[in-house]
């Protein structure tokens, strides 16, 4: 395989577990179990059983008529926006509560940006009974105050990263304390394809199923299993890694990742984490990442929440420097606009995340055979207050 | 020879504080390094400060936030650290994560450290497999130590393979915790401690994290060849400023 992970934890050059040694045990635990676990039988019906009674899966594939007219190409949304809690998110979180429970663990932590993966986690420990406690950084508690009553509501505890810059890259290191602080019992439920080996190919494994799904819903609709392009939008990169995931090695299917490029590439105030970035080490992993020229990890900026991370999974930093995906930059304007178009022309209002990914209709070209799945990737109900302060709505 | 292992020759237990390069200001470095040397102890950890110090409590992590505003680069470090073998003989190791060392190329910063007179190197986030891999040669070329960390957690085959490609002394992390979260250790360390000791390992351990004060310390040189404290010692110079360190050494020394 050439795109996907290879036995020691890498893609290409970039992966693997660049850890403090506290963390060993933790992380080597999960290393020798988790493909063990996903291939036992009774796993992998519990979590195909959850997705479709639970998270409501298969989600639809939707062929989008306005917006294909309009842009003169046949466009298909990956309808993730439908699953239960409004996004993507829990394919995973559903995946890793059940790992955790196979692993003898009874107390869960994750980290939280705007809260959606917050939300997710504190979903699925209320549905299996587990302590969840969730680090979301002080600034973005004071943003994001319905998701923190969400997960309050679920149960969890949420608990404020008050180091660094308060935001969702300090939320992560205070996770990752906390594990250091507690080897044993806890499970650490990372919420995208970032983090050290094997959390970027577990989490990659578990929202595969939307390219699986992909294959055979195309198949009905098209006559073949595979579109000529797949986009998505990449932060972390979880959404884009489950949408491109069974169609890694096949060079037909272009694959097309989109990031935020906040006020613009040049501005200081961006997420454009392939064109800013440099390759180094957070969280972790070996990756491409934006930082000083000291090695200093700086803090990224995106209208979107989801997007605001300064590096990317180590999948994407090989698909980039591969050049097997294509990356293109939105700004919040584009996404914005795009947002709005999706909400008039086909009555589905996206999450700011998935609107990076349409505006790429804006941008490049396509041919009007061309067959296109696009990752809606979330629902904008949780980015109401952003567009109506955007669109003076 | 090299100074740590010169150091670890002398029959006595060892003395090491941790301190964050540029702390409380930019250029109280170096005078801290002279003023420590002077006080009686006999190693220092120099932190080179990072945004992320994911193996870092809170102490250690505002000290670096605030090094970093104050300007402490890889290369400002090397600048000041350049003449410090005219005046400072005990062995001196940087500690830091590898991401600036990465940007800054691990060659180049292991010839910087033999230039200079740094002795060794702890990265916690570098791990055992990689460094052996990858680096090992860069640092022997340079004849710098490789420090390794083990904690209570870290298997038996494991200790002995890190023991195994050890040159210098083993860093052994006193609990399972982040820097500084810790005061006096309790019945499980102890038995912690006193298993390693049985394991009759070739290289020396020093044990950090968690010592603040005379007890801990006794506790944990009892058991090793030495002890280092950090986060006790920021908070020290954070509240007393770095001129009166000699205090602080002889509270932990004799109580």
């Amino acid at each position: 395989m050439k795109y996907n992970i290879d036995d020691n934890g890498y893609y290409g050059e970039f992966g693997g577990a660049y850890i403090p040694e506290m963390l060993y045990p933790n992380v080597e635990e999960l290393r020798q179990n988790y493909l063990k676990v996903m291939a036992e039988p009774e796993f992998q019906e519990e979590f195909k059983q959850l997705l479709q009674d639970y998270v409501g899966r298969p989600s639809p594939l939707y062929f989008a008529k306005r917006l294909s007219e309009k842009y003169n190409t046949k466009i298909y949304l990956k309808r993730e926006d439908l699953n239960h809690t409004g996004a993507h998110k829990i394919n995973n979180t559903i995946g890793q509560i059940l790992m955790a429970k196979r692993l003898g663990k009874n107390r869960i932590i994750a980290e939280t940006g705007a809260g959606q993966h917050g939300v997710a986690t504190a979903t699925v420990c209320a549905l299996m009974g587990l302590e969840c406690i969730v680090y979301m950084g002080e600034i973005d508690i004071a943003r994001q105050a319905p998701n923190v009553a969400r997960m309050k509501m679920l149960g969890a505890t949420v608990i404020p990263a008050l180091s660094g810059s308060r935001t969702l890259k300090d939320a992560t290191n205070e996770a990752i304390r906390d594990w250091i602080n507690n080897p044993v019992d806890t499970h650490y439920i990372i919420g995208s394809v970032v983090g050290p080996h094997p959390y970027p190919d577990m989490v990659a494994r578990f929202q595969s199923v939307v390219s699986e799904e992909i294959q055979w819903q195309l198949k009905e609709k098209e006559g073949k299993t595979n579109p000529d392009y797949v986009i998505a939008c990449v932060g972390g990169g979880s959404n884009a890694a489950g949408a491109y995931y069974h169609f890694l090695e096949d060079e037909n299917v272009k694959l097309i990742a989109v990031e935020a490029a906040g006020l613009g590439i040049d501005t200081g105030e961006s997420a454009a984490t392939s064109v800013l970035g440099k390759e180094g080490i957070i969280h972790g992993s070996k990756t491409l990442l934006m930082q000083t020229q000291d090695g200093q990890i700086t803090e990224p900026y995106s209208i979107s929440a989801g997007l605001d991370y300064p590096g990317v999974g180590p999948m994407h930093a090989h698909l980039y420097k591969s050049g097997r995906a294509e990356f293109i930059s939105i700004t919040d304007d584009e996404a914005m606009k795009a947002g709005l178009e999706l909400s008039e022309l086909e009555g589905i209002i996206p999450a700011i995340e998935s609107s990076h990914a349409l505006a790429v209709f804006e941008k490049k070209k396509f041919e009007k055979e061309d067959i296109l799945v696009l990752s809606l990737s979330g629902r904008g109900d949780k980015d109401l207050d952003t567009y109506i302060k955007y669109f003076e709505l | 020879m090299n100074r740590i292992n010169k150091k670890l020759e002398e029959n006595k237990k060892l003395f090491s504080i941790y301190f964050t390069a540029g702390y409380p200001n930019l250029d109280d470095t170096v005078p801290l390094i002279q003023n420590l040397e002077k006080a009686g102890v006999d190693m220092l950890e120099i932190g080179l400060p990072f945004s992320d110090p994911l193996a870092d409590g809170p102490t250690i992590q505002a000290s670096s936030t605030k090094a970093l505003k104050n300007g402490m680069t890889s290369e400002t470090l090397f600048e000041q650290l350049k003449d410090i073998r005219k005046s400072v003989s005990i062995p001196l190791i940087i500690m830091g994560y590898f991401n600036p060392m990465l940007q800054y190329g691990v060659e180049k910063f292991c010839a910087k450290c033999a230039e200079v007179g740094v002795d060794g190197l702890i990265i916690p986030d570098l791990p055992v497999d990689v460094y052996n891999d990858k680096y090992k040669t860069i640092f022997e070329k340079y004849g710098l130590i490789n420090v390794f960390l083990i904690t209570p957690q870290t298997s038996e085959k494991r200790i002995r393979f890190i023991d195994s490609i050890s040159k210098g002394f083993i860093y052994m992390v006193s609990s399972s915790s982040v820097t500084g979260s810790q005061s006096g250790f309790g019945e499980e360390q102890i038995a912690y401690f006193n298993r390693i000791k049985e394991m009759n390992l070739k290289s020396p351990q020093i044990i950090g994290f968690g010592i603040s004060d005379n007890l801990s310390f006794t506790q944990a040189t009892d058991h090793a060849k030495g002890a280092i404290i950090g986060s006790a010692f920021i908070k020290y110079i954070t509240n007393f400023g770095v001129k009166s360190v000699d205090k602080f050494v002889s509270k932990i020394l004799k109580g």
